[in-house]
């Protein structure tokens, strides 16, 4: 059967070329590799290579000729025994992929009109389990909290193994491994050197084939230099490979600011990582919150990740003493009812809220204070129910304004909820400026209750 | 049939002169635990000769239609052939078992042919079908397969050399005996997380193959042009990770070297590095002019060292097949070849609601 030749595009976007130059002409024979013309656009010279064995029985466009539309017809290569005579003028019936219809779009044939992406499942999360009443309460720090989640996994699971940088003989920098490394052993609870972008990397292929690495950074600033991993691999392999393999790893350590360790040891990456999707971002302020939902991110099958702050690592709440303490991840929680104003945020940022409650409460409004524990994905459902409620809303949070939680919040709401405001709903956010370390400046650019109490009473038209 | 490649322009270089002849001599650097090597190659029998044929032929001839269907503006994007260097991905393929682990970057429809993976999967992945590998979402540069062991298809450059490490890691945490493939080329190998990656797999000991195919451009630029230390497999020295250099067209030689680098990672000693000195002949992607290098370099390469043409040499010369066979084994190729890229026009595109599916778990 005679092979059709085709004028070829250098780009999706070439639509036509020049047919510069024959190398081949009629009757010479031609293999597989042989260049036999050259064409020319206005970007660029390419070659024309052969990719059949055979004879050049015709050729259609002479050299020199311009406008010639991709997937024209340029030639004919005949085969063993083939005479010229088998050539028609129309096109050769090999439809190998070389046949007219093959040109046609393929996506314009099955969808006549613009096609309607279906949106999202929006699985709302389950709600926490109940903890029976008369559960003892045992006051723990964040610190402890965070390490008995991990055990706990640990000892449920052998593929669950935690590393990072001094987190086994040190037994961690900020001691939220300690003891990991006398119960596991070294081969679970690994020291990494001072190489963030390729221990992330490996944590990822560990997951990928299986495993369930906790990867702890000493804080979330050195991710930068593995954010490349976290992203390009952990959040987009499960798409791009069409559900075949993902990375369930948990990404955890102290994010945002501290005290008094100067800017680059003090950013809230919390928007950053919320900005993607195929990552999970859940940010705890309470200790049973940390406990709960790092026992649910280790068993969760896609990549988190966890930010903690190291000024809670030392506060202590009552954690519920039950056997298996995982929350949903997902859910936010109602950390204070009330009717006159919706208070949201979340991890360090509740401190602000929440005392601001309280003393609000005694200037008779009385907030809601909705903990949102996860960034993403963000239990809007909970927000809205809450501005519906009271219609008038502040998001509290240490980062940075421009594209930042608080700002996703106040368009979810207006979006979803705009009917029910009373008030624009507003943000109160760190500083729009790199984390000074002067102990005055530092305080002026972190949120304060103050500031929180002043938004309140703007949009509740106080004065 | 055709496909587009380079431009004319010819611009004269001596890069690749410079890379070669400094990666010739260099044998006696201190504390060498590499070295470089011309090893005496061991014979292929009659059916591995056959077999090597056969695996370089489909990759060829796949990468030749594929170039064809994106001349047809039916794959998009980016599209990285393989053609040139098959002998490497081939030769490695027939030194490990099932059950070893193969991960790659962005050039990779070699690597997955090689694994096994169906050309009709690969082949509608790239022209962005459901049928494809990950039902159209991945494209070229992203298909997996858990069940060949082949792990991606990535598309920052190095970012395999570390997950290559994680799954090497892996490993090494279930004692399982399997090692890791990661394939990387010159221009990964000086990014930064390969070092990290070296550093932690000797410290680990972690049964992870690094090999490096040097194909002699990261994109346009020459290894001369990049890098500082042009033989690539003493890029470990510094981590005691040990390196072999070996002549990537050859796939006796490559696997020879496979061979031993296995026993090595098996026998529990860590990782190592392999520089297959290979050449690809068509442009760094489809519209790539490869304006960087003269097309008599590629002719030299083609004429003088194509990996396919020496084993189909040697199987005539041994009279081990007769020109009608290889033929035949031709008509078969490409008749596997054929059909993959009628199923990948075949294959519907991706329901919309494919957009939203997984995403998470």
């Amino acid at each position: 059967m005679p092979i059709d030749i085709l004028m070829p595009a250098l780009s999706p976007t070439m639509e036509e070329g020049t047919l510069s130059k024959w190398l081949k002409k009629e009757g010479d024979s031609v293999s597989s590799g042989d260049v036999i013309a050259e064409i020319e656009t206005d970007k660029a010279t390419m070659e024309v290579e052969s990719i059949d064995e055979g004879v050049i029985g015709k050729i259609f466009v002479e050299e020199g000729t311009e406008n010639v539309k991709v997937n024209s017809r340029i030639a004919v290569i005949l085969e063993d025994g083939e005479s010229a005579d088998s050539i028609s003028d129309a096109a050769s019936s090999n439809a190998s992929a070389t046949s007219e219809a093959d040109t046609e779009q393929p996506a314009d044939t099955d969808q006549a009109s613009a096609p309607v992406a279906a949106q999202p499942k929006e699985a709302s999360a389950p709600a926490d389990p109940e903890i029976p009443a008369g559960t003892p309460m045992v006051s723990t720090t964040v610190r402890e909290a965070l390490r008995d989640a991990m055990a706990e996994e640990m000892r449920r699971d052998g593929d669950v193994f935690v590393m990072g940088e001094e987190v086994a003989e040190y037994q961690g920098a900020y001691k939220i491994t300690q003891g990991l490394l006398q119960e596991f052993g070294a081969d679970r609870v690994i020291d990494t050197p001072i190489t963030e972008h390729g221990f992330a990397g490996l944590g990822v292929g560990a997951a990928m084939s299986g495993l369930r690495p906790i990867v702890e950074f000493m804080t979330f600033n050195f991710a930068m230099q593995a954010i490349d991993q976290i992203i390009n691999s952990a959040a987009k392999t499960l798409y791009m490979s069409g559900g075949q393999m993902g990375a369930p790893i948990v990404f955890r350590g102290p994010n945002g600011a501290a005290s008094r360790v100067g800017a680059q040891h003090s950013h809230d990456y919390a928007a950053w990582y919320s900005n993607v999707p195929g990552l999970k971002v859940v940010m705890p302020y309470s200790a049973a919150d940390a406990k709960g939902l790092l026992k649910a991110a280790i068993r969760d099958p896609n990549p988190i990740i966890f930010l903690e702050n190291e000024i809670l690592y030392g506060q202590s709440f009552d954690v519920p003493d039950i056997e298996d303490l995982v929350l949903p991840i997902g859910k936010a929680r109602i950390a204070r009812s009330g009717t006159d104003v919706t208070l949201v945020s979340f991890g360090i940022g509740m401190t602000y809220a929440l005392k601001a409650a309280d003393e609000l409460s005694a200037m008779g409004i009385e907030a809601e204070v909705v903990d949102l524990r996860t960034i993403r994905p963000m239990d809007v459902d909970t927000i809205i129910k809450s501005v519906m409620k009271t219609g008038r809303c502040v998001a509290i949070e240490e980062g940075f304004p421009q594209s930042g939680v608080g700002a996703e919040i106040v368009a979810q709401v207006m979006e979803k909820a705009f009917d029910f405001l009373d008030a624009p709903a507003l943000r109160i956010c760190g500083k729009d400026v790199p984390m000074p370390y002067a102990a005055n400046l530092e305080k002026l650019a972190l949120p304060n209750v103050g500031e929180v109490i002043e938004a309140v009473k703007a949009v509740t038209y106080t004065d | 049939m055709a496909a587009a490649k380079q431009s004319t322009t010819r611009v004269k270089t001596s890069a690749a002169k410079a890379a070669t002849s400094r990666a010739a001599g260099t044998s006696t650097q201190r504390k060498t635990r590499s070295k470089s090597t011309k090893p005496a190659v061991a014979d292929f029998t009659k059916d591995q000769e056959v077999k090597a044929f056969r695996d370089m032929l489909l990759i060829r001839r796949f990468e030749e239609k594929a170039g064809q269907l994106y001349g047809m503006g039916l794959i998009g994007g980016f599209c990285h052939l393989y053609i040139g260097q098959e002998a490497v991905v081939v030769g490695m393929q027939m030194a490990i078992d099932e059950g070893d682990q193969v991960i790659t970057g962005y050039r990779d429809h070699g690597h997955m042919l090689a694994c096994g993976m169906d050309p009709k999967g690969v082949m509608a992945e790239l022209t962005g079908r459901i049928g494809g590998y990950s039902r159209g979402k991945g494209g070229s540069m992203h298909m997996f397969s858990k069940e060949k062991n082949f792990y991606g298809g990535h598309g920052i450059v190095a970012g395999q050399v570390s997950l290559g490490t994680g799954l090497a890691f892996s490993n090494h945490y279930r004692k399982n005996d399997r090692v890791a493939l990661t394939y990387f080329g010159d221009g990964a190998a000086n990014q930064g997380q390969v070092y990290e990656s070296l550093n932690m797999a000797e410290l680990w000991k972690l049964p992870c193959i690094y090999i490096i195919e040097n194909n002699r451009y990261a994109m346009g630029t020459s290894v001369a042009r990049s890098s500082s230390q042009p033989d690539f497999y003493r890029r470990g020295e510094s981590f005691g990770v040990p390196g072999k250099q070996v002549d990537g067209m050859d796939v006796r030689s490559v696997k020879a070297l496979g061979d031993e680098a296995v026993t090595w990672c098996r026998a529990g000693k860590g990782p190592m590095i392999l520089e297959m000195l290979t050449y690809r002949y068509r442009g760094h992607s489809m519209s790539d002019p490869a304006k960087y290098r003269t097309k008599e370099e590629v002719q030299k390469m083609r004429d003088e060292q194509d990996p396919i043409e020496q084993v189909r040499k040697r199987l005539l010369e041994k009279d081990w097949a007769k020109e009608d066979e290889l033929k035949e084994y031709d008509k078969e190729v490409r008749s596997i070849v054929a059909e993959s890229a009628e199923y990948a026009q075949a294959s519907p595109e991706p329901d919309a609601s494919e957009l939203w599916t997984d995403i998470y778990r």
